[in-house]
């Protein structure tokens, strides 16, 4: 028995903070101190404030400490595990200043539901033990020695849970259609290709609690008929590919994968494909294309892969959130899931908060909470009083919601009533900084960038609604290109092959539907209020304000700035002007003026 | 900017034995192909052509398919890498955050563009998508080191260290 448990997290974020190095140091203490056997150290997945990292947790107090560095050890330990009392530095101070000594209490946590996300930050993701002592791997017993594989499925279906990978579709019906294909040979996929650039839910998942996802997937291997599962991952993961192996290989031991599983007869196995960095293989006709080794490119529906997925063979894909549910739904049944989130929306949505935001990190919320509840009283706010401009959703194929929409419960629908869409999870905080005709630009660079280019209205219509989009930012563009971006939208999204080309356009459209005030300011002021675009971008100096230091001249890269003969009063030398011909708008003089005289806009 | 350098290959017999050997265990693997490329980029840090006639040769596959599977994909990589290998995040947090700036900013101090190598095979750059450390936006990793809450005045400092590593 351990008389202190101290849970490091051990999430990517944190990692990057190195708080592996962290954890070396408290083992190396311990040993010292020869407190070993009295105090455990666990490496765990994601806390969710990524923004506070490296996060620790001290039981059986529950002591949150956060941004706690390898020198932070010694005093950790003489002051709270021998002394008993914590270390008041390190405790979280909410924005009003009032100390906060357990994460459950922040306001961060305070409206979240942790279903998905429920054993990450909680265990140790490499003991298979520590996920068994927190009901693992009971709901594959149930299933397997108390129902059949059509009561599994009324279950799901009952439950009302929705893909969480981005479009929402029902996956009890995915699980039926794969059920009533006969054959004999068919697949259980796991979607952990998480390409939305600013999501990384299905990450932690991945890392913080990987046999939720294995014990998932057998579930669904025995309602279909299946008995050899994929999982799909990102390249770009290691640690998560890592927890995972490691998983497999235990569960393997322990007799919950591979023959004859808890002697009902059962098989089921389970292999890793890891992807290689393309954003199309996210699409389940893609992702499949490239488990079979080849360019991942989509191929046209129907048929569906319930009828013939991969290698030609019925095959259901579902995404990893929407598989850390499913254990849970069987164990605490459909009714109790249901009973959380909207009519139309069951259960939790986890969210990757980014951005211009106080809180970074990952929340998990019942569907239907409000925007404004998850951005200013989870997130935080945005930092250094900046405003709210727009929160983007679904990454590449979602939209950006304005400040009117704030109050809007989140769920599928609603989401795409107002313009956006769910996707995978991301959530991105933009303030007044930012330009909105740039971000829009960003995506649709993404997309164009990953358009596999099998099907023309993607590969070429993006490509000129880019070439459309970057005259705005340069000042080029007429009133008239603005109408024929919207067209040329409606067109790609009507006619592409896969739910890239079709939800391309997206980021463009909402923000000529929200912001065309500052596209028009593009194109009929050419100026960027937010100043963001480059091109349109003008450096003046404030003459009163410039000392004639003469800095800014000796940095500008173009000779662009020369000594004016006007001395403004109290100073010694002339000012200096930029000559706006010469001007490559680098800005090295804004970042080299100590006076603040270099003005941009 | 981007200089395209002409290097030779110079693999060795063993990384060639021991691909071999990898290839031999794929052979038979259903969408073995993938891996493959894989793992032969993890011996030899790139896929240059010799490496793909071999592979096309032991998985029995056009080397059509074998080209057009490797450059489908970016993980895959048909030029050589520097030394220290720098990432820049364009993921949407960190790109919000400013990471743009930093890309030019580490384009102007190497001279060399994403996907391009310094000419003393020292550096190499790459925009990358999101590395999954959004709480630190902006970020750049060198050789899996991440480096968070950077600056435009703060990236000189980082190439510096690296060079002085070198000497």
């Amino acid at each position: 028995m351990y008389r202190t448990h101290i849970l490091v997290c051990g999430g990517t974020g944190c990692t990057s903070n190195k708080s592996f190095k962290i954890v070396e140091e408290l083992h190396k203490q311990l040993t010292e101190r020869n407190l070993n056997d009295e105090v455990k150290v666990i490496t765990t997945g994601c806390f969710g404030l990524c923004a506070k990292g490296p996060i620790m947790v001290v039981y059986p107090e529950g002591t949150f400490y956060h941004s706690v560095k390898a020198e932070d050890v010694t005093e950790i330990i003489e002051t709270h595990v021998i002394g008993g009392k914590p270390v008041d530095r390190l405790l979280h101070r909410e924005n009003d200043g009032t100390v906060v000594d357990s994460l459950k209490d922040t306001e961060f946590m305070k409206k979240q539901v942790r279903l998905a996300l429920r054993n990450c930050g909680v265990i140790d993701p490499e003991n298979i033990e520590e996920y068994i002592g927190r009901d693992g791997y009971q709901a594959l017993a149930k299933v397997l020695t108390q129902m059949t594989p059509q009561d599994v499925i009324d279950t799901i279906l009952a439950s009302g849970l929705r893909g969480r990978g981005g479009a929402g579709f029902p996956t009890g019906l995915k699980w039926k259609f794969a059920k009533a294909s006969e054959g004999p040979v068919k697949y259980v996929c796991c979607n952990a290709d998480e390409g939305d650039p600013g999501a990384f839910m299905d990450r932690s998942v991945l890392e913080g609690d990987p046999h939720v996802v294995i014990e998932a997937m057998a579930i669904a291997a025995y309602a279909i008929g299946s008995n050899q599962g994929y999982v799909y991952i990102r390249a770009e993961y290691p640690i998560a590919v890592q927890r995972l192996q490691k998983a497999i290989n235990q569960a393997k031991e322990y007799g919950m994968l591979g023959k004859n599983i808890f002697g009902t007869g059962f098989d089921f196995d389970l292999e890793i494909r890891l992807g290689a960095g393309a954003f199309v293989c996210g699409e389940e006709t893609a992702l499949m294309t490239s488990i079979e080794g080849k360019r991942g490119e989509p191929r046209p529906r129907p048929p569906f892969p319930a009828i013939k997925g991969l290698f030609g063979k019925p095959t259901i894909l579902n995404n990893v959130e929407t598989y850390a549910n499913v254990p849970q739904i069987i164990l605490k049944g459909a009714e109790w899931f249901s009973s959380i989130g909207t009519e139309k929306s069951k259960g939790t949505k986890v969210f990757a908060l980014g951005g211009k935001i106080v809180n970074t990190g990952l929340v998990e919320v019942p569907m239907g909470t409000t925007l404004r509840e998850v951005v200013y009283e989870i997130g935080g706010g945005i930092p250094g009083g900046k405003k709210f401009k727009a929160a983007q959703t679904g990454g590449p194929s979602g939209g950006c919601i304005p400040v009117e929409h704030l109050d809007v419960p989140i769920d599928y629908d609603n989401l795409i009533a107002i313009g956006s869409m769910m996707g995978s999870g991301g959530l991105i905080v933009m303030d007044e900084d930012n330009c909105m005709v740039d971000i829009a630009k960003f995506f649709l660079e993404f997309t164009v960038d990953e358009s596999c280019g099998k099907c023309t209205p993607c590969r070429i219509g993006n490509k000129r609604l880019l070439e459309l989009l970057t005259k705005v930012t340069e000042g080029t563009a007429t009133l008239e290109d603005l109408d024929k971006m919207e067209e040329l939208c409606y067109y790609i999204k009507a006619n592409s092959l896969c739910g890239l080309g079709q939800t391309a356009p997206n980021p463009v459209l909402s923000t000529l539907r929200y912001f065309r005030d500052e596209y028009v300011a593009h194109v009929v002021d050419k100026t960027c209020p937010a100043g963001v675009c480059k091109k349109l971008l003008k450096y003046s100096i404030d003459k009163e304000k410039c000392i004639g230091c003469g800095m800014c001249a000796k940095k500008c890269p173009a000779e662009a700035i020369s000594r004016t003969d006007y001395t403004a009063p109290g100073h010694k030398l002339a000012s200096m002007a930029i000559d706006s011909e010469k001007c490559v708008k680098c800005g090295a003089c804004i970042s080299t003026c100590k006076f603040g005289a270099v003005k941009k806009g | 900017m981007n200089q395209k350098i002409v290097i030779p290959f110079d693999g060795t017999p063993e990384q060639e034995k021991q691909l071999r050997a990898e290839l031999a265990e794929l052979k038979n693997v259903p969408g073995g192909l993938m891996p493959a490329l894989q793992k032969a980029q993890g011996i030899y840090g790139y896929l240059p052509k010799e490496v793909m006639i071999i592979i096309a040769e032991e998985l029995s596959v056009p080397l059509s398919e074998v080209y057009g599977v490797a450059t489908f994909y970016a993980q895959f990589s048909l030029t050589p890498k520097g030394k220290y290998q720098i990432g820049v995040c364009l993921g949407t947090a960190c790109y919000v955050k400013g990471s743009g700036d930093i890309y030019n900013e580490l384009v102007k101090e190497l001279g060399i563009e994403s996907g391009g190598v310094t000419p003393d095979k020292m550096f190499s750059l790459d925009a990358t998508r999101c590395i999954g450390c959004c709480g630190l936006a902006p970020v750049m990793s060198i050789n899996g080191e991440v480096y968070g809450n950077l600056t435009t005045k703060s990236v000189a400092g980082i190439i510096e260290k690296y060079k002085q590593l070198e000497g």
